[in-house]
């Protein structure tokens, strides 16, 4: 018997061989993202949540410029695509306007912490009702890996060809602490998603943030420290591994807000 | 007849959006507009009817949450002035590549920069021919009274739905800040949501529904070919906007050899100024453009081809609509501009000299 992939598929895919599926809720589009970007991984378990949790009919997402700017086709839901930085803004008025949905911004570093860092604060400063992930790749992916506010230092970059220089370029900036200290904000974590371990985290984290939003409690935000193997101009292992060695060092993972109050000392 | 009431436009601008049946208005404040955000939050609308009033963190936000908002299919507005509406300009193109209907209203002050708070006139080209990046036209509704400033809301509002096109009202500083007697309308209920789905559940993002295409709002296309016909699609709109939605009034135009051109708050001052003429004997009429865009182009050329003797444009700035006044007109007669700038306004008397001088004797 020739084993063509046909064949292969007829005798391994039975339902009873099946150990998972792909959720409904991510388009069968081929993803724009780099083979072992972290975007793909992050647009999965929040999907799966929101397939989980019975939302399919009652999400709003909004999709912002970056990487992640064709979200939307992605992500089975209705969406909305914004400017660059002001998914916020979109969210804050889509969330008062139908305060029954469950509305979620999905933004880069660049577009949340710099050009969009305003709507940012705004937004979490009025406590709006919304879930915010925060995909923290340290760069600008999208232009062609610029320096971003988290770029950590000595990190090179396109614009910080001799790594970033902090008296010159400033300090990285950790939007998340600084959103938690923000009394509009209710849930408030670092995840990760370089491995099986953190995958299950970040998840879990993610489906707080979502509850919180469902009882009404104020702004959830979750950032999830990835990677951009293009950018940083390294094989996937490699800026996996760069990741956990230094990444994680400036930005340490785990709850930081959990029912509004600060768990963690903010340094 | 509807409530009687003395008003700022501003304030008769406010009480339309409620009366309108808004869903959300989302504002930053700037003079000479702040009233319309004053009077919302002392109105407390979101008791009144359910609308939602938000001070946003700046006109940036505001025209973002205007995005979001529409996109939801629902009744959303701004309203800002000059300083204010440029800054709004990315989320403005956004919303017209999008194909999202919302109001937007700018109390013209002077500029250019921080400029001053006394009226203007001088956002006329930022409002008819672009003031954003790319291809798209806005809806531009000129009020000229108190009167216009709530009746051209709920107007606006219909043409932003039925065109899916940002609608924008063009007013200053002296519509905006004088009072006069307005006759209010009667209040538009809000939609319910049922209502929204139905009405818009197509195209806005209301949340899937079991069975239908689910909705994306975006202006994005990287497919050259597509992103061509997408132009062109919307150009096909805006063509039909053309042939009708072209709005104008005529006063003292049947016998008239001379034509004043003016919208808005010159159009008040040149009013005058026609009664000051005609007293002495000069056939002078006003063409008031109540849409800056679609322009009344066919307008003037049948004054044109009726042997019009001469137009003289007035305009709070330094000559911006005298631009489509000569598209129209050609070389086929004699077109001139007068007008103040930086919040000088011009008399009546001022535009009688000019028209004698510049027109008649020139
Ligand atoms: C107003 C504006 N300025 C600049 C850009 C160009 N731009 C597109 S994406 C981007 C940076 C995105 O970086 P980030 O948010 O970190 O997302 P990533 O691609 O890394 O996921 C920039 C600067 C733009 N689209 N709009
Ligand atoms: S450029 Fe970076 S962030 Fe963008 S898809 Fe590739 S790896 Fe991911
Ligand atoms: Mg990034």
């Amino acid at each position: 018997m020739e084993l063509t992939a046909d064949k292969i598929k007829e005798l391994v895919v039975k339902p009873e061989n099946k150990v998972y599926t792909k959720t409904p809720l991510l388009t069968d589009k081929t993803l724009s993202y780099c083979p072992g970007c972290g975007h793909g991984v992050a647009h999965r378990i929040l999907m799966e949540l929101v397939e989980e949790m019975g939302l399919e009919n009652d999400t709003i997402g909004i999709a912002p410029v970056g990487c992640s700017v064709l979200a939307y086709e992605f992500m089975n839901v209705d969406m909305q695509e914004a400017a660059h930085g002001r998914a916020p803004a979109l969210a804050t008025a889509i969330k008062r306007l139908w305060p029954n949905k469950f509305v979620f911004s999905y933004q880069g570093d660049g577009d949340l912490a710099a050009i969009g860092g305003n709507e940012t604060l705004h937004t979490c400063n009025r406590g709006e009702n919304i879930t915010i992930i925060f995909i923290n790749n340290g760069i600008y992916g999208m232009t062609g890996g610029q320096m971003a506010p988290t770029t950590i230092p000595g990190m090179r970059t396109s614009t910080s060809p001799y790594g970033r220089d902090v008296q010159m370029m400033g300090y990285p900036l950790k939007m998340t602490e600084i959103v938690a200290m923000l009394p509009g904000t209710y849930y408030v974590s670092r995840q990760a998603v370089y491995s099986a371990k953190h995958v299950r985290k970040a998840k879990k984290a993610i489906k707080k943030a979502i509850e919180a939003q469902l009882e009404g409690k104020g702004t959830s935000f979750v950032e999830i420290v990835s990677n951009c193997n293009s950018g940083w101009k390294m094989t996937p292992v490699k800026a996996n591994q760069w990741l956990e060695e230094n990444m994680l060092d400036y930005y340490h993972l785990g709850d930081i807000k959990v029912d509004g109050k600060l768990v963690k000392e903010i340094v | 007849m509807g409530e009687l009431r003395l008003m700022k436009g501003n304030e008769a601008f406010a009480e339309a959006v409620i009366r309108a049946g808004a869903d959300g208005y989302f504002g930053y404040p700037i003079t000479p507009q702040s009233e319309v955000i004053e009077y919302l939050m002392a109105e407390k609308p979101y008791e009144r009817t359910g609308m939602v009033v938000l001070q946003a963190e700046s006109e940036l936000a505001a025209i973002n949450m205007l995005y979001g908002g529409a996109g939801t299919g629902k009744k959303v507005v701004t309203s800002s002035s000059s300083p204010g509406i440029s800054l709004m300009m990315e989320g403005i193109s956004y919303m017209a590549g999008a194909e999202l209907p919302c109001v937007l209203m700018n109390v013209q002050r002077g500029g250019p920069g921080l400029g001053t708070i006394q009226p203007s006139q001088s956002d006329y080209f930022q409002a008819t021919k672009g003031g954003g990046h790319g291809d798209y036209r806005l809806l531009v509704l000129a009020p000229a009274s108190v009167q216009e400033m709530s009746d051209f809301v709920p107007l606006a509002f219909d043409l932003a739905f039925k065109y899916r096109n940002p609608v924008m009202i063009l007013s200053d500083g002296v519509i905006g800040q004088m009072m006069e007697k307005v006759e209010l309308f009667d209040s538009i209920p809000r939609w319910t949501d049922e209502e929204v789905i139905e009405k818009n559940g197509d195209w806005a993002t209301v949340g899937k529904r079991p069975g239908k295409e689910r909705n994306i709002i975006t202006s994005l296309d990287l497919d050259p070919y597509s992103m061509e016909k997408h132009n062109h699609d919307l150009f096909a709109k805006y063509q039909k906007m053309e042939e009708e939605e072209v709005r104008w009034e005529e006063i003292n135009t049947e016998d008239a050899e001379y034509f004043i051109v003016a919208y808005g708050s010159a159009s008040r001052i040149s009013q005058k100024a026609i009664e000051l003429a005609r007293a002495e004997g000069i056939k002078v009429g006003l063409i008031r453009p109540i849409t800056l865009y679609p322009y009344p182009y066919k307008v003037l050329q049948e004054k044109v081809e009726k042997g019009a003797k001469g137009f003289l444009t007035v305009e709070l700035n330094m000559g911006q609509m005298i631009e489509d006044v000569k598209l129209a007109v050609k070389d086929n007669s004699k077109v001139e501009f007068f007008g103040h700038v930086g919040g000088v306004i011009p008399t009546p008397e001022e535009v009688v000299e000019a028209l004698k001088t510049k027109i008649i004797g020139g």
